[in-house]
């Protein structure tokens, strides 16, 4: 084999939560009371935006997911060996990126370094210039004269490629909804552009067009230069935030998959049993509740290095002892978070229990497990979707800020939250180090907003008493976040 | 009433055993007894016998929470988690394990704390009425559409963005306010009108959505119909009727964040560095002092039941219909 694949525990995962919202699909296709709502965020051309811009950023963490191990060239034959390095199928696409680093800082699409260097002269004298960076525009002869044209002719001929790329992309959209319309490509094209189709598939169509502009300008632009700058150490910019973004969807979905099953059983179990199961699952919650988050979080992690430290032998590399470490945030950051969905969860079987068909299935003796398989968790399923979708955006948020505390992430790991920390110290730099700051907000922005636009209209279509989902939403975000203020 | 209060009281006590128990649990797995000496001493000092001695001058030299050679109650009375736990339901924090008194911190650290948070929760409730309240008015038109799509914009920007960008440019570039600092009295003022003001800033987003829905659901109410069927004008609905009947469930929710106000703000404080009780508990946490950690949890425990407390006092002061039995 040319490489040997390797599963993280994360990727594991990963893998689980795509097969369940795949078969979750599925199941929600069969059922037409299911589809309705789904049906609704679709005519949303907010949520739709932020869909499309979710699955750009979607499919680089899967790409980021695909860990292997490259095969190493070995003269003798017989046993092949393997790379020590964990890679991912994203790394070996942009290999050129993470290989090209330069010394240290430079500037986005710079040709010289930021910090001045001395170099001999060829007479032997010194002098103190900025050298030519070692990759970025290394091509160009005589950068002073070159540099203007040669970065424009380069972004144009990517946006044109981004353009085709949309081009094509939409001419197959029209051609798959004439097809099911009986309509020419012609007809669905005019209505389109009016807005007259029942989708808000205009809005999808700019905002494609958009994401593959830039995707073309910036793919066109990385061949030779570095987009985004690079680090203190030389890294690319544009390399660790793409890196990043894996970081912050397994952070803001794998918590989530950890919380709901506490959240949900012990809500449940709460309302319905009450009496003495209440008074325990209560105390639980409301004990944990009272601890300040970022507390918890940080005793929690503080623990797990102590743990990692002590047991060295358990980690055979750093990409692992990274990935546990990051897997270990999710767990305790669900366990800070399960408690505002157990409650609402509490609160709305304790109202669904009492309604007619629950007394009339306990009357006709069927058990506590049926009824609450049955009855009670398909009737609160829309909460937790709800919960799971709002949870998202804050716990990306929320990364950033704890990396900053100090618990956050492995240092190692490449996440909006180390991006931050690490350039924060160049602040007093002057003149500023702004790109690695820029790059990783910017980032963060595009996907909080397209997570909130997205999680609105799921709110809005499951749901149209707004005012069930205020008080989880606030709660980690006003701890870590909100609490900024 | 004061039934009421009195047994809620009494409920606080077994939660508050339960986070003294869970926060020591795992500060305690993070580090031992020794380990913690071993901190405090320093690389050089540190001997066995120094060790021992500094545990028993700390009262660390007893066993953590199950005492197997004494006899009776005292198999549980006799260890660290009992010996220090206890004196915190009497307010005792004792010393931090650089031997400075806790309480003294706390009490001089919770000033600029106050400072900075009392501004930033009023103006913050202030402003985004006011801007809930214009976009209500304005409901269904272009102006409450891009209010409400710059309030999602505005709550996608992560915290440390405000803050980051707040103090580069208008300490920075501008040179208006000092870049970080504290001073007692007057001066304080300059020290806090930009993390004031970047606070209020950060929290626009999510409180005047947030407000903006609970002011619509009210106008839905048909005590709403009924004064614009009286010939009320729509302003004199929003502000009279909308606005007062709106304020329940906003005071409300506020209510139980007064007490934590005390604990300041964990980010602000740092990065502007505010002696407060937000960078002490940061600074905690950083050098892995226990016993500091432990009293700031359970000073937070103690006023976010408070909060709680409050928030179901204050029901029953707002809502007439409201009854605590």
């Amino acid at each position: 084999m040319p490489f040997d694949p390797v599963i993280l525990w994360t990727d594991a995962l990963v893998y689980v939560l795509v097969i369940a919202v795949a078969g979750a699909a599925l199941y929600v296709r069969r059922h037409e009371h299911l589809r309705q709502p789904w049906r609704r965020v679709a005519h949303s051309a907010p949520g739709m935006v932020g869909l499309v811009v979710l699955t750009f950023f979607v499919v680089f963490g899967l790409l980021d997911s695909l860990h292997f191990r490259a095969r190493l060239d070995d003269a003798g034959g017989g046993k092949a060996s393997y790379a020590v390095e964990v890679t991912s199928v994203l790394d070996a696409a942009l290999r050129t990126l993470q290989e090209r680093s330069e010394k240290t800082y430079s500037a986005p699409l710079a040709y010289r370094l930021y910090a001045r260097e001395t170099v001999e002269l060829p007479d032997g004298a010194q002098s103190r210039v900025y050298p030519r960076l070692r990759h970025g525009g290394a091509h160009l002869k005589a950068p002073e004269q070159e540099w203007a044209a040669d970065v424009s002719r380069r972004a144009l001929a990517g946006a044109a490629g981004g353009f085709i790329a949309w081009v094509a992309a939409a001419m197959l959209i029209c051609a798959g909804i004439a097809r099911a319309r009986a309509q020419s490509i012609d007809q669905v094209w005019r209505a389109l552009a009016r807005g007259g189709l029942d989708l808000p598939w205009r809005a999808i169509l700019i905002t494609l067009a958009c994401v593959l502009v830039l995707i073309g300008v910036a793919a066109a632009l990385a061949a030779k230069y570095h987009v985004l700058g690079t680090s203190k150490v030389g890294e690319d910019v544009l390399y660790q935030a793409l890196k990043s973004i894996r970081t912050a969807l397994v952070i803001g979905t794998l918590t989530t998959l950890v919380m709901l099953p506490f959240a949900i059983l012990l809500g449940i179990a709460a309302g319905y049993f009450k009496g003495l199961a209440d008074d325990v699952i209560q105390y639980v919650y409301t004990t944990l509740n009272s601890i300040p988050a970022v507390l918890l979080i940080a005793a929690a992690v503080l623990m797990m290095q102590v743990y990692v430290d002590t047991h060295p032998q358990l980690f055979p590399s750093g990409a692992e002892r990274a990935d546990l470490r990051l897997l270990f945030l999710c767990a305790i950051l669900g366990v800070t978070s399960w408690t505002g969905l157990c409650r609402l969860l509490r609160g709305e079987t304790l109202k669904i229990r009492e309604l007619d068909y629950i007394q009339a299935a306990q009357a006709f003796g069927v058990s506590h497990l049926r009824i609450i398989l049955r009855h009670i968790l398909p009737n609160v399923m829309h909460i937790v979707l709800i919960a799971v979708v709002m949870e998202f955006s804050s716990l990306v948020l929320a990364e950033a800020v704890l990396s900053y505390v100090g618990v956050g992430v492995d240092p190692s790991m490449i996440s909006y939250g180390t991006m931050i920390n690490a350039a924060r110290l160049e602040m007093a730099r002057d003149p500023m180090v702004w790109w690695s700051l820029a790059a990783a907000f910017a980032f963060m922005f595009a996907l909080v907003l397209a997570a909130n636009l997205f999680a609105d209209a799921v709110r809005d279509a499951f749901d149209p008493r707004v005012a069930i989902v205020k008080p989880f939403k606030l709660r980690l975000g006003r701890t870590l976040v909100g609490r900024t203020g | 009433m004061s039934g009421y209060i009195i047994r809620r009281v009494l409920y606080a006590i077994p939660i508050l055993i339960g986070v003294n128990f869970l926060t020591f649990v795992l500060f305690f797995v993070v580090n031992t007894p020794d380990d913690m000496a071993r901190m405090q001493l320093g690389a050089k000092r540190v001997t066995p016998e120094a060790i021992e001695r500094w545990k028993i001058q700390h009262g660390y030299d007893r066993p953590l929470l199950w005492n197997a050679k004494a006899e009776g109650s005292a198999q549980l009375t006799d260890t660290i988690f009992y010996d220090k736990s206890v004196r915190l339901f009497a307010f005792d924090f004792g010393n931090a394990d650089d031997g400075r008194d806790i309480a003294h911190e706390i009490r001089t650290r919770m000033s600029p704390s106050l400072a900075l948070a009392v501004p930033v929760f009023i103006i913050g409730i202030a402003v985004n009425i006011t801007f809930a309240l214009l976009m209500a008015f304005f409901r269904a038109t272009y102006l409450d559409f891009w209010g409400v799509v710059s309030c999602v914009a505005m709550m996608s920007i992560s915290g440390l963005f405000y803050i980051i960008g707040g103090q580069y440019l208008v300490s920075k570039l501008w040179h208006l306010v000092p870049i970080s600092g504290f001073a007692g009295g007057p001066d304080a003022i300059k020290f806090v009108v930009l993390p004031v003001a970047i606070g209020v800033v950060s929290g626009i987003g999510a409180g005047a959505r947030w407000y903006r829905t609970i002011f619509l659901e009210e106008m839905g109410r048909d005590y709403v119909r009924t004064a614009r069927a009286k010939g009320l004008r729509e302003s004199v609905v929003l502000f009279r009727h909308v606005l007062k009947n709106g304020m329940i469930p906003i005071l409300t929710g506020a209510v139980v964040v007064i007490p934590m106000l005390f604990l300041g703000s964990l980010l602000m404080e740092s990065f502007f560095g505010i002696p407060g009780l937000g960078s002490y508990t940061i600074d905690a946490i950083q050098s892995q002092d226990f016993a500091v950690v432990r009293s700031m949890v359970f000073l937070g425990a103690v006023l976010y039941i408070v909060g709680l407390l409050l928030t179901d006092i204050s029901y029953t002061l707002v809502d007439p219909r409201v009854r605590l039995a």
